[in-house]
């Protein structure tokens, strides 16, 4: 039942582009067609899965070794190295993958949503539902289902963007001004989520 | 001037020293800031306690009952109530609050140590139940222990548009009433207290009729 | 002397890293929930900045070229960290307002954009102006984002009240308010610009 309701509250509630703000470079500027953001939102899911799985034992050793100064610094050069052997892994399994998500795989280093869900789960900042802390299990199902809402809220985007190219946008909106304004109203759409965990 | 080649040798060497002197500047950073940091957590810790309390109180003792933290506290010596941490399921997330009571869980204060609700919403549970102009929403010098909103039938107003918050603020302050009023009843019924001379029990009264009077003060300055 | 009045004013004005090249956009929205806290986080970020710029620029020619990357992310990352040790043991409060963000400054695109576009090309100095270019660009951005947000959510700015707070539009210190005022102020600006 918890989980259940973790993937509710991290897909829906406290949606992280929308709600939390992390991941929003690349939902600004991946979102202009469906496919790319399909791709985007698919290396999302499996770099933030693993990251976070590997920062959260990471996180452990740090605690019982008194450094967790060095938690900054530690994070964010194996999400980079984990990007790394990604790309590497899937060059080989699967040439066709590697090259749908293109370009993007390298780009994700620098998605806040990754270094950011890896710090709040490891803190212990991020909660389960009832206010217990997370473990190894519910952190690595929580960083699954918030990817899973930055690709709701990516391709959602994404779909709405297609429609807004067809039509007529004032100069000084088009582009970032009015992207921005209709990311305002799906934030707004999904605040009618909240309390429902 | 060229930039260095990159051989393997370059890279790891480059790369192992700037971490080698990044992790060392870190680590002293870290060490000189240490104390400071550890002095404030507990500072922060004593001010939300001494807050909910009567000036010039002291925390006497610490207490776990029912997963809540009691920290009885005493005034020139004579125990004059605790502050409580509780914890309730608010709208947003989990609201944590100190509040303190007197010996007969009458409220002297209380403060709202952590909280995920709406700002401008749920969020005025900070302030809303201690406004002294508002007697009605007002929590402070009631009996903690059966507090309700007066949609349930009770004689606190909730906070406009956010009685979710409010009914889980008023939860919380209840439990701490509960987890208190268990705990401080063992006390007084321990053998010690009984063997009591007519002084003691005579300063005891004045010292408490003082405080009492404080609420009684704060009472009709409500009314 | 104008090469350094130029390199300065750039990040202020014609690549402001909010306004033109939106980058930076994640603490952008997360953190102007007041004028304070925008301008807290503009100068926590212009200090890492500035820092790392010059930090770069020093180190550019003994750092080989295929592991840039991760060099410049290790000096980066080094004073983010400082940045966070300090603010944690003297400035509790903002510390605790940024919260996450302080050490998402390292991902912060604008830092290591500027490393990698800049820094690691030019001169210690100008790489310094450049640095404080774009941060007081960046701080300027999200003060003004900041001091709007809680004019419009709360009737204050800078803490102090201009009209009741009753009168605010809430959802401008929310999440959604975020997205609403930045576009317009975007638009505002581009207006401006296009005279």
């Amino acid at each position: 039942m918890v989980y259940f309701l973790i993937f509710i509250s991290a897909i829906f509630v406290n949606n992280i582009v929308l709600s939390q703000f992390l991941g929003i470079c690349p939902f600004l500027g991946v979102s202009k067609k469906i496919d790319t953001a399909l791709g985007m939102s698919a290396a999302v899911v499996f770099v933030l899965t693993l990251a976070t799985v590997v920062t959260y034992l990471l996180q452990m050793l740090l605690v019982a070794w008194g450094l967790e100064f060095l938690q900054t610094i530690l994070f964010i050069l194996i999400i980079a190295a984990l990007v790394q052997m990604i790309e590497i892994i899937l060059k080989k399994i699967s040439p066709a993958l590697y090259q749908a998500l293109g370009v993007f795989l390298p780009l994700i280093t620098t998605n806040c949503c990754i270094l950011g869900v890896a710090i709040l789960v490891a803190n212990g900042t991020e909660k389960l539902p009832m206010g217990a802390e997370h473990g190894m299990l519910s952190g690595t199902l929580f960083a699954f289902a918030t990817a899973l809402g930055f690709g709701l809220a990516l391709i959602l985007f994404a779909g709405i963007r297609e429609q807004l190219a067809m039509n007529k946008v004032p100069k000084a909106m088009q582009g970032t001004p009015i992207a921005l304004l209709t990311a305002g109203l799906l934030a707004m759409a999904f605040m009618g989520f909240s309390g429902v965990v | 001037m060229a930039k260095l080649e990159s051989t393997f040798k370059n890279m790891v060497l480059s790369l192992v020293i700037i971490s080698v002197v990044a992790a060392g500047a870190l680590a002293g950073v870290y060490i000189l800031t240490l104390e400071t940091i550890n002095a404030q957590k507990a500072a922060k810790q004593q001010e939300a306690i001494l807050a909910v309390l009567p000036t010039g109180a002291q925390i006497s003792e610490t207490e776990e009952v029912n997963g809540l933290t009691i920290y009885h506290a005493t005034l020139n010596g004579i125990p004059c109530g605790a502050a409580i941490q509780t914890e309730a399921n608010g709208f947003g997330g989990p609201q944590k609050i100190m509040v303190g009571l007197n010996p007969e869980g009458l409220i002297y204060g209380y403060e709202v140590l952590e909280h995920q609700e709406t700002p401008g919403l749920g969020d005025k549970i900070s302030t809303w139940f201690k406004n002294p102009d508002k007697p009605a929403q007002s929590i402070i010098a009631r009996e903690a222990g059966k507090l309700v909103v007066s949609k349930d039938g009770g004689e606190v107003d909730a906070i406009t548009a956010a009685t979710i918050s409010s009914r889980a603020f008023l939860s919380a302050i209840n439990k701490a009433h509960a987890a208190y009023m268990n705990g401080h009843v063992d006390a007084h019924t321990g053998a010690s207290q009984q063997v009591q001379n007519e002084d003691d029990v005579q300063s005891d009264n004045v010292q408490s009729d003082n405080v009492q009077s404080d609420e009684n003060q704060e009472k009709e300055d409500i009314l | 002397m104008s090469n350094a009045m130029k390199t300065f004013t750039n990040g202020l004005l014609k690549e402001n890293p909010t306004f033109v090249l939106v980058l930076g956009m994640c603490p952008t929205l997360a953190t102007t929930t007041s004028a304070i806290n925008g301008m807290s986080m503009g100068l926590a970020t212009l200090f890492v900045l500035v820092c790392s710029n010059i930090v770069i620029s020093l180190l550019k020619n003994l750092i080989p070229d295929k592991v840039r990357i991760p060099a410049f992310i290790v000096v980066i990352a080094t004073f983010v960290t400082l940045v966070q040790l300090v603010m944690q043991a003297y400035l509790p409060a903002i510390y605790d307002v940024l919260g996450l963000f302080i050490p998402l400054i390292v991902v912060n695109c604008i830092v290591l954009g500027r490393a990698e576009a800049f820094a690691a090309k030019n001169s210690v100095g100008l790489s310094a102006l450049d640095g404080i270019g774009m941060g007081l660009g960046f701080t300027l951005a999200l003060t003004l984002l900041g001091a709007v947000r809680e004019l419009l959510g709360t009737g204050a700015c800078f803490g102090f009240h201009i009209f009741p707070d009753n009168y605010g539009a809430l959802v401008f210190v929310l999440a959604p308010g975020a997205f609403i005022a930045l576009a317009y102020l975007m638009v505002i600006i581009n207006k401006l610009q296009k005279k």
